[in-house]
């Protein structure tokens, strides 16, 4: 294709003069569109200026006088300048292009739209963007908005020694990344954790999964009765909601006068378990119940996709002398796992984040000596508990990346494998 | 004769194995439900079937002087609706433009919801909570609907823009050609076709802050603003056992009706599910 034969440089001209906002556009004669621009731009810089001014100072120092500057307010404001000069710079780079494509229509001798076509083009355009914008915006406030939060905080020092207003908070790089894995209590600690935290996420999914599935091709066999019954009765741990259930059964498995020691075990000749004082004790029953609560989920889903198989397959199947064990591997397994593979996965997020259950039931506990987590304690909730109990923020951020990184590789990996992503127009 | 006797052992089996899980799931919500009705406070005296029952725990839980129950309890519905509203108003126009428009902007702002609906919100609680301190919105019920809104989005949103995505296009260019305008064709023809959808998600953003215990416990801090996971937990947990039947009582009285509610919509939990096919 040829290059266009430009008449003209008002498109050259016409970005020149954007780069104070508005200008091109009265160059290029759209007088009502280059005075909303140029006021546009004027506020912004007029309500924000100290905003900018301060935040991009204070997240570079994060303050300088002890008394004066609080670390943590500087932090919170840099990040919001931040965001407002993102929002800012998105709308200076729309204005320079805008500018140089009417300009470009001049060049070529081509009309440049009317006021009246260029407001509905604006509604045109721009509809998608007010429908967004309020989510878009509670969004960034209070997800994105923290998030970046937590990332900026895991290279700071800010814990109980560094806390303002009586002290400064200071940028440390990756000091608590090498903590994490040089000082003893640290490693030991995060070491045992994030064993407890895959064996948990591991063994609790892989059970409540193979559990769900085997109840639901049990209760899906055609010469079954009372089909519907059964049912409400499976999915009923997961009706009832699962603090709740926690709490009940971290009274049930309570060692002294819990009913699980002093009636069930007793009645079969066993002697009281440690349920809540031995580490491997309580990661069974924690196992035990989570299996409880979660297999009714991969139930109802199970079920699902079991009535939707047709039934000429198996009749099929029965005509080539399968036998049942065969049915069951070569179609209906297959079926159901490549139907529900993408929520399945989710489960294992969403226990690897599963905070109720560890905490509610024993609160991450038994003691252990020598680290600073408990025996049961998984990532998010030895989070929960450097947060709220040692007030060691940056290592607690630190650690949330970390396990963020886990999660946003896994939900990736997984995504990519799904349809949505590869059918072009849905994405 | 071989196989007849092959399906009795089969259906047997499937029977027994059914009649075990039944136990096994049926046991500790009797269990609870019995010793609500017990006499005393304790853990360890407490039956499944209680030798004299008594009402005394629930009428404790409904006397405003002796217990912040009743106020828990309409934390708890307040906040849930509220979060329901809000959540549901702002999914449908964000599902709606990501399903139906093309803008400079989309596909990163859809990426960008595929990996937020991955992290709990409560991952940045650090963050969370030294904001809503900053904010004051500490101890008050709109920091927290705020916070479970902006949660929710992400992952709804997706739910949504899967099921409106399969609501034939033609219908709303037909409409436009007819000369129907943006917002009329979202509320005439998109959102009447969407109410299975909106169900799905209005039920999962009311039921998630009932489950919720991370953020309200970090947020609230006075006993009169707890919801009802917070104040249940506070029941327990003061002194192991010693007030269990009243939790009991609590317990119960909140599982019976989310249970209802669950179960009357269960089917659309899972169609939901599986037609937004994202996210459980």
């Amino acid at each position: 294709m040829e290059t266009p034969m430009y008449q003209s440089n008002h498109r050259k001209i016409a970005l020149g003069l954007s780069l104070i906002p508005g200008f091109g556009q009265l160059y290029n004669r759209q007088y009502v569109k280059g005075i909303s621009f140029f006021i546009l731009a004027a506020s912004f810089f007029i309500v924000f200026k100290d905003l900018l001014n301060m935040g991009w100072w204070g997240i570079f120092t994060l303050g300088e006088v002890v008394g004066r500057d609080h670390s943590i307010f500087l932090l919170v404001e840099g990040i919001l300048a931040v965001i407002i000069s993102v929002f800012g710079l998105g709308f200076y780079a729309f204005n320079l292009r805008d500018a140089y494509k009417n300009g470009q229509k001049r060049d070529l001798g081509l009309k440049i739209s009317s006021l009246r076509e260029q407001y509905r083009a604006l509604v045109d355009n721009g509809f998608p963007y007010l429908m967004i914008s309020p989510g878009f915006i509670l969004l960034v406030f209070v997800v994105i908005f923290p998030i970046i939060f937590v990332v900026l905080l895991a290279f700071t020092n800010y814990d109980l020694y560094h806390s303002p207003p009586a002290k400064l908070v200071d940028w440390v790089g990756f000091q608590n990344f090498i903590d994490l894995v040089k000082l003893d209590l640290w490693r030991k600690t995060f070491i045992n954790v994030l064993a407890w935290t895959i064996v948990w996420t591991f063994g609790a999914t892989t059970l409540q999964i193979a559990l769900g599935i085997f109840l639901a091709i049990i209760v899906n066999q055609k010469d079954l009765k009372g089909k519907a019954i059964i049912r409400t009765i499976f999915i009923l741990p997961w009706a009832v909601p699962a603090f709740v259930t926690i709490l009940v059964f971290s009274g049930m498995f309570n060692e002294s006068f819990g009913v699980i020691n002093k009636t069930i075990l007793a009645s079969l000749g066993i002697g009281p378990i440690e349920w809540m004082t031995d580490p491997f004790w309580t990661k069974v029953a924690l196992i035990l119940i989570q299996t409880w609560l979660g297999f009714p989920f991969v139930f109802a889903m199970t079920t699902g996709v079991l009535q939707a198989i047709p039934n000429e397959l198996y009749e099929a199947a029965t005509v080539d002398g399968a036998s049942s064990w065969q049915k069951f591997t070569k179609i209906t397994l297959p079926l159901v796992l490549y139907a529900t593979a993408p929520i399945l996965i989710t489960q294992y997020t969403f226990n690897f984040n599963n905070f109720n259950i560890i905490y509610l039931f024993n609160g991450g506990g038994p003691a252990v000596s020598g680290q600073n987590a408990g025996a049961t304690d998984i990532l998010i909730s030895w989070i929960y508990r450097l947060t709220m109990t040692s007030a060691q923020y940056s290592k607690a951020a630190a650690i949330t990346l970390l396990l963020s990184l886990v999660v946003v590789s896994v939900a990736l990996w997984q995504f990519r494998r799904t349809k949505s992503f590869k059918e072009e127009d849905m994405m | 004769m071989d196989m007849k006797r092959q399906k009795l052992i089969r259906l047997t089996l499937s029977y027994a194995v059914i009649i075990a899980m039944t136990i096994i799931i049926v046991y500790p919500l009797l269990w609870v439900v019995g010793s609500s009705f017990n006499p005393g406070q304790s853990l360890s005296g407490s039956k499944m079937i209680p030798d004299n029952a008594t009402l005394a725990h629930y009428k404790k839980l409904f006397d405003t002087s002796q217990s912040d129950y009743l106020t828990w309890y309409w934390n708890s519905l307040k906040i849930s609706t509220l979060t329901m509203i809000f959540s549901v108003i702002l999914v449908s126009l964000t599902a709606y433009s990501f399903s139906r428009y093309r803008f400079i902007g989309r596909q990163n702002g859809l990426m960008t919801f595929l990996i937020l609906q991955m992290i709990p919100n409560f991952a940045a609680l650090i963050a969370i909570f030294i904001l809503a301190l900053l904010t004051g919105l500490v101890d008050t019920h709109l920091g927290l609907i705020l916070v479970y809104v902006g949660g929710a989005i992400p992952m709804n949103t997706w739910l949504m823009k899967g099921y409106l995505d399969t609501i034939p296009k033609e219908l709303d260019e037909s409409a436009k050609i007819d000369g129907a305008g943006h917002l009329r064709i979202f509320f005439q023809i998109v959102l009447p076709l969407a109410k299975p959808i909106i169900a799905v998600v209005a039920l999962f953003t009311f039921i998630a802050p009932f489950g919720d215990f991370i953020l309200a416990s970090v947020l609230l801090r006075s006993k009169e603003k707890y919801t009802l996971a917070v104040g249940l937990y506070d029941l327990v947990a003061k002194q192991f056992g010693s007030e269990f039947t009243t939790f009991a009582a609590g317990s119960v009285l909140i599982a019976v009706p989310i249970a209802i509610l669950f179960l009357s919509f269960q089917k659309y939990f899972v169609s939901g599910l599986t037609a937004g096919g994202t996210k459980g």
